[in-house]
């Protein structure tokens, strides 16, 4: 059978615009590393931040005002029970005097103590490293903020207003930095706060896949010497300095 | 020899119930702090982001260590086959029941989520100390009920001494427990020390023995039982070696962690600069809490003598809280190193020293759990036949005849 000619030609035109129409889809979750809808994270991608205190700025917060934006955490004027999810830290070598200034925020341990001590399993590590906070287990016991080395952990102090639809948070429960894990599961592939720094123009956030030896990330975190925070705690954070 | 006889709380009605209210009243009032914090969340408390652990912890942790420790006399009795502290016994262990009760209701009702009790009950994190020791919580109330069971119905005496032996060991690893919640916090300067596990177990055995005391000589006072002259001196004998033992682990405790340099900032906090953690330290803990209590309990005037066994164990409860106070406050007020050999500051309070004023929720939270531990204890005597109808030794079995079998 030599079959019907016209509908061999319709077969082919319509593979061939079905493929023009998913490539740059396809190419663009590449691009970003971000996962199909209804793909499992996996552990081939490592989420990791690199910050270069070098390049961030004393006195500037457009990283903690972006990450308070994106994630709807408000100021109540409260600062001791605010939810604090990034802070700038400002630093003086105790030889020498040397100033420096770095965000700190979840350091995304590969280790966390905070998952280890949590009675619930509320606090858990995704396959992709970020660590997160179960909001429907978490008891509120604030064990975790006892075991975190970095002081990343807050918890709600009292009733939440105005939520963000795709950041679940509430009364009693505790968190902290997600790296935008609704920014990355939607392929955005980069952070709000490195988002902000790279827009004012600072560079001093590189947010990207530590597995991938061509990634960003990968790249500077050979270029420059860099360091992980209490590394003698040995946690493997996600999350790695240079400059200090 | 008398025979030893346990009968129930006979107080007159006024008696009895006038101290229940009066109880009850600070449960109640313990119950309105807990919906105050709940409703309006943990800001209205001293609590915040940098002390997330307050005075409800104090007392809560002070009572879990105390309840286990409450268990000696029964222990004494049937493990160790003393069986002059057999008339006390059951007091003892329904003691250790209920003081673990008041402290775990006060960290229940602390947890941001205390609506999510039942989550804490069904999802385990096994490699979490605190999901460990809500096993080692429920497997004391039942082991020391078993045991308390034995203890009370003749048929099944015999076996009260094995029954006793297992509740001796659990408890021992139960306080274990409790003192490896802060022990595997490395994050914690004050912390990070495998010391503290053993120190909570000797720590335990003073407060307990002390917290037991007061309950013991209120409730036979109460019903005007007899309390003879030898068994109030073997009891602040055995305060006594107990509170010199808290007082040894807790030098061993701080002269290992002085031996490592890098805590000296922490330690010189703590124990010289540090304000009310080494007032409460000093004063508190190994003063009032320690050096008095021995020297009430073995001064020729005080020794032996009922109100000088009630004011050191006074004494010892009032040191224990300034010790909780100063492991679980002052481990938080000293700021965490993020970047060691750097001074640091950011709005989130990063190397500073944190303050802390416990706020009136808190104090009536904590109040509320220690008045549920004392009215378990009232309604248990009054209902069980827990109190010896007199605490003497001739109402106590022979102490070293070979065939009697420790209960």
């Amino acid at each position: 059978m030599s079959g019907n000619p016209r509908r061999g030609f319709l077969g082919t035109a319509a593979a061939a615009l079905a493929g023009v129409a998913l490539a740059p889809g396809i190419r663009l979750i590449e691009l970003a590393g971000a996962r199909a809808p209804g793909e499992p994270v996996t552990a081939k991608v490592r989420w990791g931040m690199l910050i270069d205190t070098n390049q961030c700025a004393t006195g500037c917060t457009d990283c903690v005002t972006a990450c308070n934006r994106e994630n709807g955490l408000q100021d109540t004027g409260r600062p001791r029970t605010d939810a604090q999810w990034i802070r700038k830290i400002e630093l003086k070598d105790l030889n020498g005097g040397r100033q420096h200034s770095a965000p700190v925020m979840c350091q995304h341990c590969a280790h966390p103590p905070c998952v280890d001590v949590c009675p619930t399993g509320a606090s858990f590590k995704r396959a992709d490293g970020i660590v997160l906070v179960d909001r429907h287990t978490c008891i509120g016991c604030r064990y975790c903020v006892m075991a975190c080395p970095y002081k990343a952990r807050s918890f709600v102090h009292e009733n939440l207003t105005d939520q963000k639809p795709d950041v679940p948070r509430g009364k009693g429960c505790v968190e902290g930095c997600t790296l935008c894990v609704q920014k990355i599961d939607r392929g955005d592939g980069i952070t709000a706060c490195a988002e902000a720094c790279t827009k004012a123009g600072h560079g001093a956030i590189t947010f990207g896949d530590l597995n991938d030896p061509q990634s960003a990330i990968a790249k500077r975190l050979r270029e420059l010497p860099n360091r992980a925070l209490r590394a003698d705690l040995r946690l493997d954070p996600g999350v790695r300095y240079a400059g200090v | 020899m008398a025979t030893l006889v346990h009968r129930e709380l006979s107080a007159g009605a006024w008696r009895f119930y006038g101290p229940l209210l009066v109880l009850g009243g600070l449960v109640a009032a313990g119950f309105a702090a807990f919906l105050y914090m709940e409703i309006n969340g943990h800001h209205v408390t001293g609590m915040d982001n940098q002390m997330v652990w307050g005075l409800p912890h104090v007392f809560a942790v002070f009572l879990i260590v105390a309840a286990s420790g409450a268990l000696n006399v029964a222990s004494v009795a049937s493990v160790f086959g003393k069986l002059e502290y057999k008339p006390l016994a059951p007091l003892s262990g329904m003691v250790s029941l209920c003081v673990l009760a008041g402290g775990l209701a006060i960290l229940a009702a602390d947890l941001g989520r205390p609506d999510r009790l039942i989550v804490a009950m069904t999802h385990f994190n096994f490699k979490s100390i605190f999901a460990l020791n809500m096993f080692l919580y429920s497997g004391f109330f039942a082991i020391v009920g078993v045991y308390l069971w034995f203890m009370m119905e003749r048929r099944m005496s015999r076996y009260s001494s094995m029954a006793g032996l297992a509740a001796f060991i659990w408890r021992i690893v139960l306080t274990t427990g409790t003192g490896s919640i802060f022990g595997f916090l490395v994050a914690r300067e004050a912390y990070d020390s495998a010391l503290l596990g053993p120190t909570f177990v000797i720590y335990s055995f003073s407060y307990g023995t002390a917290l037991f005391l007061i309950v013991a000589l209120a409730a036979l006072r109460w019903d005007a039982r007899a309390l003879d002259g030898a068994q109030t001196a073997r009891l602040g004998r055995l305060l006594a070696i107990l509170t010199a033992a808290s007082l040894y682990m807790t030098a061993v405790f701080h002269l290992t962690k002085l031996y490592v340099t890098r805590y000296h900032g922490i330690e010189s906090f703590l124990l010289a600069e540090g304000g009310i953690y080494p007032l409460l330290f000093w004063v508190g803990q190994v003063g009032l809490g320690g050096v008095l209590p021995l020297a009430i309990l073995y001064a020729p005037r005080s020794r032996g003598t009922r109100a000088g066994v009630l004011a050191a164990a006074v004494l010892v409860v009032l040191g224990g809280l300034a010790q909780m106070y100063v492991t679980i406050i002052g481990a938080q007020a000293w700021p965490q190193p993020i970047f060691p050999g750097w001074q640091e500051s950011s709005r989130f309070f990063d190397g500073e020293i944190h303050a802390y004023a416990p706020s009136v929720p808190e104090l009536f939270l904590a109040l509320g759990g220690v008045a549920l531990a004392a009215a378990l204890v009232a309604v248990g005597v009054k209902v069980l036949p827990l109190l010896p109808e007199s605490c003497t030794d001739s109402s106590s079995p022979p102490p070293t005849s070979p065939p009697a079998r420790p209960r």
